[in-house]
């Protein structure tokens, strides 16, 4: 499928500018040209798609759904598939959250959709495709959303209600099970088309530094690291290492975009893949500007609580991939 | 005379949904008919049933939720 781009990237590096095939330099500019071209590609596509899904199932109607319906437990898996189908912005997460407070849904559900939405988002899932293809990209959301359902779960036993903010607390005992009339929006389907590309597009554009960024450091790291250099060091399977990957990765604010060529190239270079997947979700799946958002609906600590529960449950992951890889 | 708020915590997408309303009503013509007021108060945007961000409110009608518009869409907002 993305043959013509390894031709084009042949064509330019090594036929155009002249630059040998067997040089180090040559090498380098032509993985970097082909995965940029194929990520960039891979992006709008898969944004494009959600895009189109989202049309058509707005994050209301979930909430109506699960408001109205009795599911005897499927709700929390239901919640996690939506929260990872859903473009995540973290500025959303706490009307989202709110309004699932309001609804009178269980607050362990709506853990369960706020675990998955950042996890599993639709950045991270196009750069997996690009840089590992599909079938890990396919454990990667699996996974993601395996964890976001046990995960609320969980922490939906724990009884947490009363560490809810002060006002929050008055809605939850005020909830009703509400469904709203959805916004219905007039317009047909090859209407909405134009918008939801422009809106791919947008998003496209706003992590494309951070893609080239990440792949030319990758690029670069490729040539010059030796191979198996990681694998001396880390890859020899000492149990702290899965801890230590996601402890590290928490505080980390980065992008998907720029953070996973890095993580590919360390896969190449010996690092165990559950180790690298489980550095991921705690890169993106929890982070400290989401932790002060959600001060405004829940105190410390439940969110110390929340985010705990996440971390293990993501170093257990671990654990789970690179048993399952050996 | 109309009332057009913006509701956003204060995230990029929001910021870019207050600027393409305001130069709407500029192009428009309409700076004197339109009062854009941008609300960041959590507690406020939740009393519009609001669950994604940035939404659009006209006269405390919910026009628009959860995305940015296009200038032709404010336009149309603007102008109805």
């Amino acid at each position: 499928m993305f043959d013509w781009i390894q031709h084009l990237a042949d064509w330019l590096i090594f036929g155009v500018f002249g630059i040998g095939e067997k040089t180090h330099l040559g090498q380098a500019l032509n993985f970097f040209l082909y995965d940029t071209v194929k990520i960039l590609l891979l992006l709008f596509l898969i944004i494009f798609l959600m895009g189109i899904v989202n049309a058509y199932f707005p994050v209301e109607r979930l909430r109506n759904f699960l408001s109205r319906s009795k599911l005897y437990g499927a709700e929390y898996l239901l919640a996690a598939v939506f929260g990872a189908v859903t473009p995540f912005c973290s500025c959303s997460s706490v009307p989202l959250f709110i309004g699932f407070v309001r609804g009178g849904i269980p607050l362990g559900v709506t853990f369960s959709f706020l675990i998955t939405s950042p996890l599993v988002n639709e950045v991270a899932l196009a750069m997996f495709l690009g840089m590992f293809g599909w079938k890990t990209t396919l454990i990667y959301a699996t996974s993601g959303i395996l964890l976001g359902t046990v995960g609320g779960w969980v922490l939906g036993k724990m009884n947490l209600e009363n560490y809810l903010s002060d006002w929050v607390k008055q809605l939850w005992e005020n909830a009703q099970h509400e469904t709203d009339a959805l916004e219905t929006d007039a317009q047909t389907f090859v209407q909405r088309l134009p918008n939801i590309a422009r809106n791919a597009w947008a998003i496209v554009k706003s992590v494309v530094l951070y893609v080239v960024i990440g792949i030319g450091i990758g690029a670069a790291m490729h040539g010059y690291i030796p191979e198996n250099f990681f694998a001396e060091y880390l890859g020899g399977g000492q149990w702290w290492t899965v801890p230590l990957a996601v402890i590290l990765a928490v505080p980390l604010y980065a992008n998907a975009a720029g953070i996973l060529p890095l993580i590919q190239v360390l896969v190449a270079k010996g690092i165990p893949l559950g180790t690298a997947i489980a550095f991921m979700m705690g890169t993106v799946g929890l982070s400290l500007p989401e932790a002060t958002l959600l001060k405004k609906v829940m105190t410390i600590k439940l969110i110390a609580i929340f985010f705990g529960t996440v971390t293990a449950f993501i170093i257990l992951s671990g654990y789970l991939f690179n048993f399952i890889f050996e | 005379m109309k009332e057009v708020k913006i509701l956003g915590t204060g995230c990029p997408k929001c910021k870019q949904t207050s600027a393409i309303l305001e130069l709407a009503s500029i192009e428009l013509g309409l700076q004197q008919e339109v009062m854009l007021t941008k609300v960041e108060d959590i507690m406020e945007i939740m009393k519009y049933n609001v669950m994604t961000t940035p939404a659009v409110v006209i006269n405390e009608a919910v026009v628009m939720k959860g995305r940015v518009p296009s200038l032709e869409e404010a336009k149309k907002l603007l102008a109805f």
